[in-house]
């Protein structure tokens, strides 16, 4: 070769680095990592009025008044009452839609029981576009890999961003704007 | 003999005049501040540095960063995956504007503080209109508001980049998973790319960035989220020095709708692979023929 093309080479971006092509990558066939969905911690609580020191909501665990030997003596006593401050906006359900009157858990549509952990099908039955998005990972936060050969995968549970007994997400303040330079505030652009 | 004497005497002014410009012309390198030293006047470009001159670019790089900021960090090269072809898409029926998103590209990236950059922009929009004449993205109330819907924007790796296209000394490419890289070091900052982009993807770095030591994110890369310089541009990588190690973009992990969505288009199997096949996605400014690995989709 010449040394005018050796040269030319030199100066050309065209060329690159063998040694510095490709990162490693894992096995085709190596072990996928788990995909685990958070446990909110709104699950088997109700919210009650205020805020803690924190600006967290308050929650009541139901354990509060449904633990011990006989979970259901407190409920059935005056269950209107005892949960007057739950808002339930949830469309035209009741509560005995989800839960179960003689046990302290949940039911599907069908009467089949259900678990609190097991919650995501219950809102499924009725959200069933949501869901199959949910499946199919376009729907819900998530944080982790994508790819799961490398490292694991966690998902939002519905009741991360959504409550069970009013599921509409409420307005929130947005993080601030940028600062662009030479740019009036409010100005369409 | 007088002659002689001439053609020494003009020898000598040549020499000497020859000398000056010599030195006028290195002057810059001289009275160069201490943020530009003689070995990054001297370095190659980025595709051709051999292993051995890599590391010594990024030692040099990290050294730089603890001599400016105080901050320790680890730049690494990370090159891209085999058989790798990232893609994004957003669900606009799900995003609130609420610019978590951005928030976490700002952090993520080490972007100046003072500005409160971000490679992200969420558009604000009326309802029943794409037309971007008409949003603002400097909104400060509630989101989301009534009839309005939001539209974050960032680099959308465009198969066609007209910012790439543009760039008069090859300091921006298309690398092999689909993500256009900038050489920070090989930008002369001539803005060219900027003003090609039909997203405004592309920021320029207008002064040094401001960022205290302790909120520098130390995982770097040299072609994603390294402290940039003064001067050069700066753009949304995807995240590389997270993705190309198999994780997800900070903003998706951010996002607390689950608007987003980012994978492997090769994989048949992946979230992303699901959403095009599945949902009606559109790219933005399809008619440019840029050819977008950025889309959006709205819930049938």
């Amino acid at each position: 070769m010449s040394p005018l093309f050796l040269l030319l080479l030199a100066c050309s971006t065209d060329f690159e680095h063998p040694e510095r092509a490709f990162a490693e990558a894992p096995a085709s066939d190596a072990p996928l990592h788990p995909v685990t969905i958070h446990a909110p911690p709104t699950l088997g609580a109700v919210d009650a009025v205020g805020t803690d020191i924190h600006g967290t909501p308050l929650a009541v665990s139901c354990d509060t008044c449904h633990g011990g030997s006989d979970p259901l003596a407190a409920a059935n006593a005056n269950p209107e009452e005892m949960h007057g401050d739950l808002v339930l906006n949830h469309g035209p359900i009741s509560c005995e839609s989800c839960h179960s009157k003689d046990r302290l858990g949940l039911h599907l549509a069908d009467g089949t029981e259900l678990e609190f952990g097991d919650a995501m099908q219950l809102c499924g039955q009725c959200h069933g576009p949501q869901k199959r998005d949910y499946d199919k990972g376009s729907h819900g936060g998530m944080t982790g890999y994508w790819d799961l050969r490398q490292g694991p995968r966690e998902r939002n549970h519905c009741l991360d961003c959504h409550g069970a007994h009013a599921p509409q997400i409420k307005p929130v303040k947005p993080a601030a704007p940028p600062i662009d330079r030479g740019r009036v505030q409010g100005e369409e652009h | 003999m007088e002659s002689s004497t001439r053609r020494t005497a003009l020898k000598a002014l040549g020499a000497t005049l020859g000398a000056a410009a010599f030195a006028r012309a290195l002057a810059p390198i001289a009275s160069a501040s201490e943020d530009l030293s003689m070995a990054e006047v001297l370095q190659r470009h980025y595709k051709q540095l051999s292993p051995d001159e890599m590391k010594a670019v990024l030692q040099r790089l990290e050294d730089e960063t603890w001599e400016q900021y105080g901050a320790v960090v680890d730049i690494d090269d990370t090159r891209p995956l085999p058989d790798t072809a990232f893609g994004y898409a957003l669900n606009l029926s799900v995003c609130i504007g609420c610019r978590k998103c951005a928030e976490a590209c700002h952090v993520e990236n080490n972007h100046d503080r003072p500005s409160n950059q971000s490679y992200i922009r969420v558009l604000e929009i009326d309802n029943g209109t794409v037309d971007l004449a008409f949003s603002t993205n400097d909104y400060d109330h509630a989101v989301p508001q009534k009839q309005k819907y939001y539209m974050p924007v960032q680099c959308h790796q465009c198969d066609n980049p007209p910012c790439v296209d543009v760039c008069p000394v090859e300091a921006t490419w298309k690398e092999s998973d689909g993500i256009v890289v900038i050489d920070y070091n090989w930008c002369i900052g001539c803005r060219y790319c900027e003003a090609a982009c039909p997203y405004h993807a592309r920021r320029f770095n207008w002064t040094k960035p401001e960022i205290p030591a302790e909120e520098i994110n130390p995982d770097q890369s040299y072609l994603s989220n390294r402290i940039r310089p003064q001067g050069v541009m700066e753009k949304c990588t995807f995240c590389l020095h997270r993705t190309r190690k198999g994780k997800m973009p900070a903003c998706l992990e951010a996002c607390p709708t689950g608007s987003r969505v980012f994978g492997n288009m090769l994989d048949p199997n992946s979230e992303i692979r699901w959403v095009l096949e599945n949902k009606r996605v559109f790219i933005l400014k399809e008619d440019l023929g840029t050819q977008p690995r950025f889309f959006y989709f709205f819930d049938e």
